[in-house]
């Protein structure tokens, strides 16, 4: 595969199959996609398309079945366990559509996390973790719990943990899924900023369209299948939506 | 990195804080039980080394009469059979340092306004030295004394301080059965026989004015028992062999016929009891440490309902960058802290148990630093131990499984 200075992501020819009690489910197809730094990319579909099962295998959270993905460069599936954790630390944030925070933990201490295990001492990690809670706009929150604040205070709380490594990379399985329109907007211009101003490459999962065209470049998958993928603005989305 | 991974440990031992303290609680008991055991247990044995100690040592007893089973016989000591002439004759024998017979009896004595009812024992002078028994006051009577029967005692720590309270018994002369008998010397304390007695409840007086003017025995010059030191416990099984042949020929027992006295090594009894009193301590030991065990599976118990339980707070933690090394760090840190402070509680019920134990019974305790240090090991390998396979647990997961937890 082709070498590029600035290639974040390179996938080819990438297979997913989920085993199964009814014997193994082929949910990812010949998946082909090149991602550039500072790109900021959404990924749509169906529901059951396999977004997330693709998002989790970009996201090292799971490996797939066959074929290569390249991180920065570097062949994800020929590294350890503890490489692989390593690169979820230090190169890729991620934000889920559930927010996913330790519910028992502040939530100072819970962008301050992934600070841990990279070793950072606790000073540091306090001064970074309150950084990113300003650059989120809730430095008054510092010591709530997440069950004390609003669902989109949540989602800010997670996209500022998954900044707070300065990873070069975001990546949201709909990150919007559980805000109101309101809410989303917010969101949304928080991503925008991190990839017009910080230059961070930005891959998103959505459903909806509205969400999408905060996106320059639209993969839309179906059955397994990229069906598209190019600029946003002759995508017609809704059209297509309408049609797979 | 360990500091910080300390701190999550810690902080989710605070998140279920009842959870925590029950599974400690095991950890407690455990701990506890065998600090109070091994306390007890050490004690009982401390207590029969003192004894053993004061005994004397490399030590037979001759009692007279038979104590051999067969027919109806009298128990031993019970008829006079042993004579002083015995007892000067064993004294020639090879290998045999010291020999002292003695006739004890009990007797009524007073001095002023107290009197007191005790244990007196007719002997000789070498009995301090087979007793291996220092005078704290005083001189001891001598071989001049035996020989005219004077009227003179030893006391034992506990007589004197009935009798005299705070005053100096030597020299004072107290009334035994109302015969004035002068106090030469007060003994040094030996505290507890082996079989529970206090030593220091008995009065000594020379042999010859126990036989004549004490307790008037039916047989003059007989003794009840003579009390021989071997030279070193080599010498023992042929002094013992050697003191068997010469008492029956002196007493012209034929071949084949019962003996009319008995030789017994005191110091192979007090062998066997030191054993006994080991046995006993580890036995102690090892059921408290079943205990120690069923607190240490409670810590693994526990641990795997809360790595179950935590599955997705593993799948975040990975997905933000933990690797395998942390996830178990963490569980092991919790099993470890656990364990390491419910010792330290253990450790202080412990002691505090046998303080107790001490305080009610009366029973010596003895708690060692060591094992103190031994029960903090233990409790931190049981930690070690039982975190391991939750930990691993826990480590082992794919973190796409761990956040797909429901
Ligand atoms: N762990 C799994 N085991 C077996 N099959 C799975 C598993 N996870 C997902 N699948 C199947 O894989 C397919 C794709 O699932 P995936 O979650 O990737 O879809 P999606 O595009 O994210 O859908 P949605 O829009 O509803 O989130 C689905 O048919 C689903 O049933
Ligand atoms: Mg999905």
């Amino acid at each position: 595969m082709a070498q590029h200075a600035d290639a974040v992501i390179q996938i080819d020819q990438l297979y997913k199959e989920y085993l199964t009690d009814a014997g193994p489910v082929p949910v990812l197809k010949d998946v082909r996609m090149n991602v550039a730094a500072g790109e900021f990319l959404a990924i749509m579909g169906p529901s059951g398309s396999g977004k997330s099962t693709f998002m989790n295998i970009l996201g090292c959270l799971d490996v797939a079945t066959s074929g290569s993905y390249f991180l920065n460069n570097r062949d994800v599936g020929n590294l350890s366990k503890d490489e692989l954790a390593h690169l979820r630390n230090q190169v890729i944030g991620f934000v889920f559509q559930g927010f996913n925070l330790l519910p028992r933990a502040s939530i100072e201490d819970n962008i301050a996390l992934p600070l841990i295990y990279r070793g950072t001492p606790r000073s540091e990690r306090l001064k970074l973790a309150n950084q990113m809670l300003t650059k989120v706009g809730l430095a008054s929150h510092r010591s709530s719990r997440p069950n004390q604040i609003s669902g989109g205070q949540q989602q800010r709380v997670a996209i500022a943990r998954a900044l707070v490594n300065r990873p070069r990379l975001i990546l949201a399985d709909e990150p919007t899924g559980n805000l109101d329109t309101a809410t989303s907007k917010e969101i949304m211009a928080l991503f925008t900023e991190l990839n017009e101003r910080d230059g961070i490459t930005i891959v998103l999962v959505t459903h909806e369209s509205d969400i999408a065209a905060y996106a320059q470049r639209l993969v839309r998958l179906a059955d397994g299948r990229i069906v598209y993928d190019g600029p946003l603005a002759s995508a017609a989305a809704p059209h297509l939506e309408s049609t797979v | 990195m360990t500091a910080a991974m300390l701190g999550e440990a810690w902080a989710a031992m605070g998140a279920n804080r009842l959870r925590t303290f029950l599974t400690m609680l095991g950890m407690v008991i455990g701990v506890g039980a065998v600090i109070l055991m091994l306390a007890v247990g050490q004690g009982a044995q401390q207590q029969v080394q003192a004894s053993i100690a004061s005994m004397g040592s490399n030590l037979f007893i001759i009692l007279s009469g038979s104590v051999t089973s067969g027919g109806v016989r009298m128990g031993g000591g019970a008829t006079p059979t042993l004579t002083l002439l015995d007892a000067q004759a064993i004294e020639e024998l090879p290998s045999v340092a010291a020999v002292a017979p003695s006739s004890p009896g009990t007797a009524q004595m007073v001095y002023g306004p107290n009197n007191w009812s005790t244990q007196v024992i007719g002997t000789t002078p070498s009995f301090l030295t087979v007793r291996d028994w220092r005078l704290e006051e005083g001189f001891p009577f001598t071989e001049s004394d035996i020989r005219s029967a004077t009227r003179v005692a030893l006391l034992g720590k506990t007589v004197a301080q009935n009798l005299f309270g705070d005053e100096d018994p030597v020299g004072k002369t107290i009334r035994i059965k109302n015969s004035p008998y002068v106090v030469l010397g007060v003994l040094a304390g030996k505290g507890q026989s082996l079989d529970g007695r206090d030593q220091d409840d008995t009065v000594i007086v020379p042999v010859t004015t126990a036989q004549r003017k004490l307790f008037g025995s039916q047989f003059v010059g007989t003794v009840r028992f003579i009390m021989v030191q071997a030279e070193s416990a080599e010498a023992m099984p042929t002094v013992e062999k050697s003191m068997n042949e010469l008492l029956r020929q002196r007493h012209r027992i034929r071949e084949g016929a019962d003996s009319d006295f008995s030789v017994r090594n005191l110091t192979a009894v007090a062998n066997t009891a030191a054993e006994t009193a080991q046995v006993m301590s580890l036995m102690l030991g090892a059921i408290a440490s079943v205990s120690l065990l069923v607190g240490g599976i409670g810590i693994m118990n526990i641990m795997l309902v809360s790595v179950t339980e935590r599955t997705r707070e593993i799948g975040i933690r990975m997905a933000i960058g933990a690797c395998g090394r942390d996830i178990l760090l963490q569980f092991l840190l919790e099993a470890i802290i656990i364990s390491v402070i419910g010792c330290l509680i253990g450790v202080g019920l412990g002691v505090g148990g046998a303080l107790i134990v001490n305080k009610v019974s009366g029973m010596t305790v003895v708690v060692t630093i060591g094992s103190i240090v031994m029960s903090f090991v233990v409790a931190a390998t049981v930690g070690i131990f039982f975190g391991w396979y939750p930990a691993r647990k826990a480590a082992g997961m794919k973190p796409i499984d761990a956040l797909r937890y429901q």
